[in-house]
């Protein structure tokens, strides 16, 4: 049997599993809290205008937030990565004939699935919620779903390299705080022309501005190009960044991962689970 | 018992060496099919590091090693899926549900059959071999410590292995389930021919569990044979406890079948509550730890007090 195969088959249905088990429960809750913040802040958006571009903020930031979402699969994966090193899954993947690559296809299933998930959470109360969205022509579709697919990947991959260059879940609480200042002046809640022009190039070397920036050419109409930097969508560009970031974490992650993975033997396992237990006692 | 002539572990000089620490000086030993060798030792003798190495998790500094006709450290899929390793868990899967893991973990094997092992080894039968019949559909955090390393012990062999690997499987069971394990131990290596390599620091697993034990210690294997074996080689002191006239005695001896028949011969009747208890692997153990780490010189030791078995 092809072992890539294999992994393929039997990572899905492990992520399906996955994924099943975190949305359901307690899990449910969690997974609806950060969606649904998001929406009230939207809510409380919905009619301050944003200067004289005729759009509110909350209309420009539901597209942005998708975004937002979406590249949130980098802390995901590397949230799990590092979890799951520290409590032994990964040793197990590693015990397991093509248990590695069946584990890591699970893992970008749950991912993306958990993704997918957000999104409609937000996108269908959030129709409701904000007016001025193009969401008729198939065409608005068509460009979410390589904006998204684009996003998925290249977050992914680069959160499965830093997830295996980062050696515990602290380290990957520490992460957060960087993305989440990539975040801030990436022009998600705020148009990034409000911004200092030295943080917009900062911003615009990271995938978050530009999946922002990708979602709202996807959702709002023509006109909205106005707030954008260069006044375009810049689609081409979009594709050379996030693209780049996918190409790069594509290249990295496999490599990274098998050094970690060779790595990982019982005794390690032991020695993170006593530090661990340490830490809460 | 099913031993068969064919090597299945094969390790000759085996070193491993951190920075400038050896662990482990010149390893040497093999494991045929169908045997259950037990690997004892105090803790910091190498029997972690060993493991991992014939694990494949472990990349060694020297010497030759051969599981299942593969180096190790250079083991395929197909290699993979003929081991099975028990690891501990600690709360990874916890969600999952028992009977769902060992399915799903399974069907990893599904590729690997062979003419002679139907791979794998289907779940359910597998959760009723291991005594979870009513947890099988329990959610993982909510079994039990003994009830977890069982599952441990059912992922361990779910895909049929030829050669099982066990680290310190019983370290904190209860005198219960460490009975209920070395049970199920002694059932794969009585029904399922299966090959079995465990560590222990526990003498008492070791004297239940093994067709043979090797004595690991200080990185040097400094005994190798069956346990009886063992308590012979080393020139240990049977004791002989009785009552004369109400009073109590007690007498070392290394015959004790001649000194007991002395016993009588002198005292006839008077002689009550006999007792002879053999020396115990326990000693031999002991003595074996202790002159290693007493300090004594290896060529002492390897003349005088340990015959290594090849």
């Amino acid at each position: 049997m092809n072992p890539t195969a294999t992994a393929l088959r039997v990572g899905l249905t492990r992520g399906l599993i996955e994924l099943r088990e975190s949305f359901s429960g307690a899990g449910l809750v969690g997974h609806l809290f950060w969606p649904v913040v998001t929406l009230v802040a939207i809510f409380f958006l919905r009619d301050r205008s944003f200067g004289a571009s005729g759009f509110t903020l909350g209309t420009l930031a539901l597209p942005s937030v998708l975004g937002m979402y979406t590249a949130f699969g980098m802390l995901l994966v590397i949230q799990y990565l590092t979890a799951e090193r520290e409590d032994g899954t990964l040793l197990r993947a590693k015990a397991t004939p093509n248990g590695i690559g069946g584990y890591l296809t699970g893992k970008l299933v749950t991912v993306s699935g958990t993704i997918l998930a957000y999104l409609a959470i937000l996108l269908i109360p959030g129709l409701l919620i904000v007016d001025g969205l193009d969401i008729g022509g198939i065409r608005s579709w068509l460009t979410l779903a390589w904006v998204l697919l684009l996003g998925l990947v290249a977050t992914q991959s680069i959160g499965a390299m830093l997830g295996s260059l980062i050696s515990s879940p602290r380290g990957a609480g520490y992460m957060s705080i960087p993305v989440m200042g990539l975040i801030a002046i990436s022009g998600i809640f705020y148009p990034i022309t409000a911004l200092p022009e030295w943080l917009q190039w900062i911003a615009q070397g990271f995938p978050f501005y530009w999946l922002g920036l990708g979602m709202r050419s996807a959702l709002l109409p023509g006109a909205a190009v106005g707030v954008e930097l260069g006044e375009s969508w810049r689609h081409l560009e979009t594709i050379g960044v996030l693209g780049a970031w996918a190409v790069l974490g594509l290249i990295m992650a496999p490599i990274v991962l098998r050094r970690m993975a060779r790595r990982e033997s019982g005794s390690s396992v032991a020695e993170r689970r006593e530090k661990a237990l340490q830490r809460v006692g | 018992m099913t031993t068969s002539e064919e090597v299945v572990l094969d390790v000759d000089g085996l070193r491993m060496r951190y920075g400038t620490t050896d662990v482990l000086h010149d390893v040497t030993f093999q494991a045929r099919h169908g045997e259950v060798l037990v690997l004892l030792g105090p803790n910091g003798a190498g029997k972690t590091t060993t493991i991992e190495i014939l694990e494949g998790f472990r990349v060694r500094s020297a010497g030759r090693v051969e599981v299942l006709g593969t180096d190790p450290a250079h083991g395929d899929e197909r290699w993979r899926a003929r081991v099975g390793v028990v690891l501990q868990s600690w709360r990874d899967h916890g969600r999952w549900r028992v009977r769902e893991l060992l399915a799903h973990l399974g069907s990893y094997y599904a590729g690997y059959s062979t003419e002679l092992i139907q791979r794998p080894w289907d779940a359910d039968e597998l959760v009723a071999m291991v005594g979870l019949p009513e947890h099988a559909d329990k959610q993982i955090r909510m079994l039990s410590g003994g009830q977890r390393r069982r599952l441990d012990v059912a992922i361990g062999i779910v895909g049929r292995p030829e050669l099982l690997f066990l680290d310190e499987p019983t370290a904190g069971f209860d005198p219960q389930a460490r009975r209920e394990f070395h049970d199920l131990v002694r059932r794969l290596a009585e029904e399922h021919q299966t090959t079995i390599l465990l560590t222990t620091h526990d003498l008492d697993e070791a004297e239940k569990l093994a067709d043979r034990i090797m004595i690991l210690n200080g990185g040097r294997i400094v005994a190798d044979g069956t346990a009886e074996e063992l308590g012979q080689r080393i020139v240990g002191e049977d004791e002989v406890r009785w009552t004369r006239d109400g009073q109590r005695f007690m007498r070392s001896t290394d015959e004790s079948t001649k000194f007991v028949f002395d016993l009588f011969k002198q005292y006839g009747e008077a002689i009550a509550d006999l007792e002879v208890r053999r020396s115990s692997l326990e000693d031999t153990y002991l003595s074996l730890v202790h002159q290693a780490e007493s300090g004594l010189s290896e060529a002492a030791a390897a003349n005088n007090l340990v015959e290594v078995d090849q």
